[in-house]
């Protein structure tokens, strides 16, 4: 065990419950393992409600269900009645594809509190190009209808070099469309996006006007639309501190009931994430290797090690790290003071590259076919 | 955005007041965030029932805990709560 043991953890305040990788949209940025095809076991509605139970005890509070598209979950009213029950406050997250009136109606009985929809770009030639899926009209129909029946909405529009330029219509369209929140969120390279990363990753010039647009947005809308900005942190000089450090806060759950310190995780090698159908949540977060891991200050190297800041970032992003420099133990390569932080100065420079070419290589788009030829070539 | 004493106040319907037995403390749940609150907060915020101006939230709150004097901490903390739309006025 690389971590430390530290004998009290601070309980989980965060449950990220991925109910399935099954989604109708192909989103090439999804935060879903690239193998996610051949994990396609999940557990069962008691399964969930036992989980749900055990965190809820522990201290956790939100709550949120999220996929693949949890819609495609025929449980999920069951599931969120019970969460809610338990005094969650309960996030749906979700790409709205399969949301009408009636469920709309049913999960507010059932106690939903709130609903996160994504919308991939403000027109519809590019929504439906980037989902991989007809799915842009039926969004603005299901904003409007989440709105009608009193629900708290944020608007999550994931940011890269394809929509980068419509921040500002992106901005009027969640404005319009009742959004109390709308979550910009700049790509974060894990998973798809990282496969994809020279196609999405905007340029320092793109970055630098849309945020200029967004953060005048905000002070025009201060009153009735909150605007959180995801920043995108291969521009900045020090490392975010991710998940508010490792096995401190959020626990995510995947479709077969293997918990994770992060969504990213299953990508780190030699974790043993354990299994709900296992173990009980206290003797995960607690006990298992997987929590421990990263728990603390002791694992790590310099110049995390000696850095006066560690208790700041924690050394940034574990995955990163790992996707980035083949060590999960070095140094988010975003700090400056990482020896390796030249491979991120080569990142932005390669996508520049890619962008300024005529002949990009297309998108390589989210969806089993595409995940099965991945589990083969690894 | 300043709050008016002549209209009532009402705690957000986006937002849920609730006590956490694993905190031991009062905190207000929002989409994907909390934050927590000491213990006079709380008591300040279950007046904002909609049924109560900021003077009789004051009145309420000095006879509960038998001192004078609020005003000045209540007013400032509900501006704080009506800037980050925990609070509402009609």
């Amino acid at each position: 065990m690389a971590g430390s043991n530290n004998p009290k953890p601070t309980p989980p305040r965060w449950l990220l419950a991925e109910l399935t990788y099954k989604c109708p949209l192909q989103c090439p940025y999804c935060s879903n393992p690239l193998d996610y095809a051949q994990h396609n076991s999940e557990i069962s509605t008691e399964d969930w409600k036992r989980v749900l139970s055990q965190a809820r005890k522990m201290g956790a509070v939100q709550l949120g269900f999220s996929g693949g598209e949890p819609l495609s979950r025929q449980d999920l009213p069951e599931l969120v009645e019970h969460a809610r029950q338990l005094g969650y406050y309960t996030n749906l997250i979700t790409s709205g594809y399969g949301l009408n009136e009636e469920r709309i109606i049913q999960l507010k009985e059932a106690g939903l509190d709130h609903i996160q929809l994504s919308i991939q770009a403000s027109t519809q030639e590019l929504n439906d190009h980037i989902a991989g899926t007809v799915s842009y009209e039926n969004k603005k129909a299901v904003a409007h209808l989440i709105k009608k029946h009193g629900y708290p909405m944020v608007l999550c529009v994931v940011i890269h070099r394809e929509n980068i330029h419509q921040m500002q219509q992106i901005l009027e369209m969640a404005e319009e469309l009742g959004a109390d929140y709308v979550e910009l969120a700049n790509t974060q390279y894990y998973g798809w996006a990282h496969k994809n990363r020279d196609l999405l990753m905007p340029t320092k010039e793109q970055y630098e006007t849309a945020e200029a647009i967004a953060q005048a947005y905000k002070e025009q809308v201060a009153d009735k639309m909150k605007i959180y900005y995801i920043i995108p942190d291969f521009h900045e000089d020090r490392p975010k501190a991710c998940m508010n450090g490792w096995g401190t806060t959020f626990l995510t759950i995947a479709p077969d009931g293997v918990a994770l310190p992060c969504h990213s995780a299953r990508e780190l090698p030699g974790l043993d994430c354990p299994n709900v159908n296992d173990f009980s949540i206290e003797q995960i977060w607690n006990d298992s290797k997987a929590f421990n891991f990263f728990r603390g200050y002791e694992w790590m190297k310099e110049p995390c090690r000696s850095c006066d800041e560690k208790e700041k970032d924690f050394g940034g992003c574990r995955c990163q790290a790992y996707l980035l420099t083949g060590d999960m133990y070095s140094t988010d390569p975003v700090c400056s003071k990482s020896p390796d932080h030249r491979l991120i100065d080569d990142a932005i420079h390669t996508a520049r590259i890619s962008a300024l070419s005529s002949d990009e290589k297309p998108l390589i788009f989210r969806n089993s076919k595409n995940s099965k030829k991945h589990t083969l070539n690894s | 955005m300043t709050l008016n004493p002549d209209l009532t106040i009402t705690f957000s319907p986006m937002h849920r007041l609730q006590w956490e037995e694993a905190q031991q403390k009062d905190v207000i749940l929002y989409p994907e965030g909390m934050v927590e609150l000491n213990q006079s907060s709380a008591e300040i915020l279950k007046l904002c029932d909609g049924s109560r101006k900021l003077e009789q939230i004051v009145a309420d709150l000095e006879q509960k805990f038998s001192t004078r004097g609020l005003i000045n901490d209540v007013t400032s903390f509900l501006e704080v709560a009506l800037n980050n739309g925990w609070i509402k006025q009609p």
